[in-house]
């Protein structure tokens, strides 16, 4: 990245050997994506990140159309709450999951008619981890809302799944470099030939006029080279990663009494550990590990940094008391024994440590 | 110690942090999210967090924000709306000291392994003869505020801190500004944090209970001398709003609300005066007062210590006063400590 910030520092929508020499690394790291997510070069939009790529891919696909928009209860905010922006509550139609975390497929079809334009499932939950059966949601489209586009949120799907399989039925995936190994503020929007986009920003008319803006060259040049190695080194991670994950699950669910693990482990992506903890507040146990190096997350943090209770955890039917005692410990490719162990130790003893000190 | 300090984002906890850092103590600061709702702040408070956590990173102290909404709700909210549907007039910073700052948070305190919190209140933990740990007055007088930390017990008052008591509040500005604080010339908090000045409390209560239309009554000749909008939101010895067209050199107070009656009773000064005010949930910091025990009284945040004798539920003035809205605080002190408190009750 650092010579798109230094010596060949060009917009690449210049005209100038400086400007062309970027543009080449843009288009160099478009076929590179393209090739990654399985669409032409051309339907790559480089965005300012995931939560823009779902922006684009929900205000976009139904900024000049009519109907109805349908999509999970678990997906990210950034889905959830551009639906609510693109369409009024009668236009929106949440399907529900199942204790599993993943998406009820009768109550989809219910969901789906003629009238639908637009269907956003993600492929994996960015809280339990839990992929979604793509094929199986544009198997039911097919048959009941033929014309209506499929989005996928596959944010965090990159560094654990093919996405190019998994999301090969879909017409419009969103991606996040810093999900996998690339720069924070930069990601994608992988869009089918023929699916028309309106553009949520509007200027330069770069990026075949579906995203203006000047280029975060060398953003999107580390997105590249990170999909490149997270692609070479996937299976081998997956494999390692998702030993290390169970190993961790098992090991605390069996040394911490009152645990248990949200959402089935058999539809997870290697790196998601979840648990919730009778008893434990989540947002005291993360202080003590982050004493204790540890860093963790639980539910997802509003603009003032408070957690705020899990809509996932909600829709998967988990009581609001558990759900408030909920840890979620990623493992990612440079996780390692080590890591586990300590994690085992750290996470046992401040749970043990929180019930000490008991609650009204 | 490890002192984990309470920051509202305001200039007296900042402050207080940047105290107990410079006495040595190890300290982590904390910004407690209370209220969900629309505020003058911004949604969440989210103006107040980002000044906390500024404040900590100027202080190169590690910050959380512990999310304590629901608590709040429950504890502090629901009941400021229960009091006025009953026509009392409730003090929700009292009932957020009790359950929030001095409960909640020190029960987090205590689980994370603290050995004491610290906020940013003006009032002092003195040590008292028989050493223990004593309730006081904060040294700035008009900025005191022992009067919302009232319910504070002797055990508690040895985990508190009150770093910004033993100043005055020019002295605390003052060290913002020479630290660099970004809270240094942050207004004063005013009014109920959870109620913002554009819809006010008649906005927020008439949204969560239907308010009553009621008749305003001459406390002497019974006759109807006009009408509130709503009872809930008149306080016994108000003033302002009900004229009712009557002579305007003679002063007239709300003497009584009675919200089930629909009514408010409106009455002279000499009607508004009493020789006592009964008080129930009474606590003590440390050692209940005897029956029969001179002390004075303090029946408002900012009001006058009222010379009294406490006798079991009733605070007796020595000369008669305004009487007391139900509801406010009723705080007893021995020349400048708190000996302990109650919840005006309804004469």
């Amino acid at each position: 990245m650092l010579p798109w910030l230094t010596e060949r520092y060009g917009n690449p929508s210049g005209s100038h050997q400086v400007a062309r020499a970027a543009r080449a690394a843009i288009d160099d790291a478009r076929d590179l994506a393209a090739a990654a997510v399985g669409v032409d070069p051309g339907g790559i939009v480089f965005t300012g990140g995931g939560t823009e790529a779902d922006n684009l891919a929900v205000l976009g696909a139904l900024g000049r159309v009519g109907g109805a928009v349908v999509h999970s209860a678990i997906e990210h905010h950034a889905v959830l709450h551009a639906a609510i922006a693109a369409r009024p509550a009668a236009e929106r139609r949440e399907v529900p999951v199942g204790s599993d975390g993943v998406i009820d497929l009768e109550r989809l079809a219910d969901a789906l008619d003629p009238s639908v334009a637009l269907v956003s499932v993600m492929l994996v939950n960015n809280e339990v981890g839990t992929i979604q059966p793509l094929s199986e949601v544009a198997r039911l489209m097919a048959r009941r809302a033929p014309q209506a586009l499929l989005h996928t949120d596959a944010v965090q799907a990159f560094p654990w799944v093919d996405v190019a399989e998994l999301a090969g039925v879909a017409h419009l995936i969103s991606l996040s470099a810093h999900k996998f190994g690339g720069p924070q503020g930069v990601g994608l929007l992988a869009v089918r030939p023929g699916v028309a986009l309106t553009p949520i920003l509007h200027g330069g008319g770069q990026e075949r006029d579906r995203r203006s803006g000047t280029h975060n060259v060398a953003g999107i040049v580390g997105m590249a080279a990170a999909m490149a190695a997270t692609r070479r080194t996937r299976a081998e991670t997956v494999a390692r990663v998702g030993r290390l994950r169970d190993r961790l699950a098992d090991g605390l669910l069996a040394s911490v009494e009152g645990s248990r693990e949200t959402g089935a482990r058999a539809a997870k992506v290697a790196g998601n550990c979840h648990l919730c903890f009778a008893g434990v507040e989540s947002e005291a146990l993360l202080v003590l590990l982050d004493e204790e190096g540890v860093c963790a997350s639980a539910g997802s943090a509003c603009a003032s940094g408070a957690i705020e209770p899990s809509h996932v955890l909600a829709a998967m039917g988990v009581p609001r008391a558990e759900a408030l005692g909920s840890l979620r410990l990623s493992l990612g490719p440079t996780t390692g024994d080590d890591d586990v162990a300590r994690a085992l130790d750290v996470v046992a003893a401040a749970v043990h440590r929180l019930r000490q000190v008991v609650l009204r | 110690m490890r002192v984990l300090v309470a920051m509202s984002g305001g200039v007296d906890s900042s402050v207080a942090a940047a105290l107990v850092q410079r006495d040595g103590h190890e300290v982590v600061g904390a910004t407690m999210k209370l209220w969900g709702g629309p505020s003058d702040s911004g949604c969440c408070s989210v103006a107040d967090v980002e000044d906390a956590r500024r404040v900590a990173q100027q202080l190169g102290i590690p910050h959380h924000v512990f999310n304590f909404t629901d608590d709040f709700e429950r504890d502090v909210v629901g009941p400021y709306v229960e009091d006025h549907r009953r026509g009392r007039t409730p003090n929700p910073c009292v009932a957020c000291n009790r359950h929030l700052k001095f409960d909640r948070f020190l029960v987090r305190a205590r689980q994370l392994g603290f050995d004491a919190v610290a906020t940013g209140h003006h009032a002092r933990v003195t040590t008292a003869a028989d050493g223990r740990p004593a309730l006081g007055r904060g040294r700035d007088r008009a900025k005191d505020q022992s009067y919302v930390v009232h319910m504070l017990r002797t055990e508690q008052l040895e985990r508190i801190l009150f770093p910004v008591g033993e100043h005055t509040k020019a002295e605390v500005r003052a060290e913002a500004v020479r630290l660099g604080l970004r809270t240094a010339t942050k207004p004063d908090s005013q009014d109920v944090c959870f109620i913002s000045r554009s819809g006010g409390r008649s906005e927020f209560l008439g949204a969560r209970i239907a308010l009553r239309a009621g008749r305003v009554i001459d406390a002497r000749s019974g006759e109807e001398l006009g009408e509130v909008p709503a009872v809930e939101l008149v306080t016994v010895g108000q003033r302002r709003g009900l004229a009712m067209g009557g002579d305007p050199s003679e002063r007239r107070y709300a003497v009584e609300v009675d919200v089930p009656g629909g009514r408010v009773v409106l009455g002279r000064l000499e009607d508004l005066m009493v020789d006592e005010v009964p008080v129930d949930g009474v606590g003590w910091v440390g050692d209940p007062l005897a029956p029969g025990s001179p002390t004075t009284a303090q029946c408002s945040a900012h009001g006058p210590a009222l010379p009294a004798t406490w006798t079991p539920g009733v605070v007796r003035f020595d000369a008669p006063t305004r009487r007391v809205a139900p509801g406010q605080s009723v705080v007893l002190y021995e020349s400048d400590l708190v000996v302990g408190g109650g919840v005006a009750a309804a004469g």
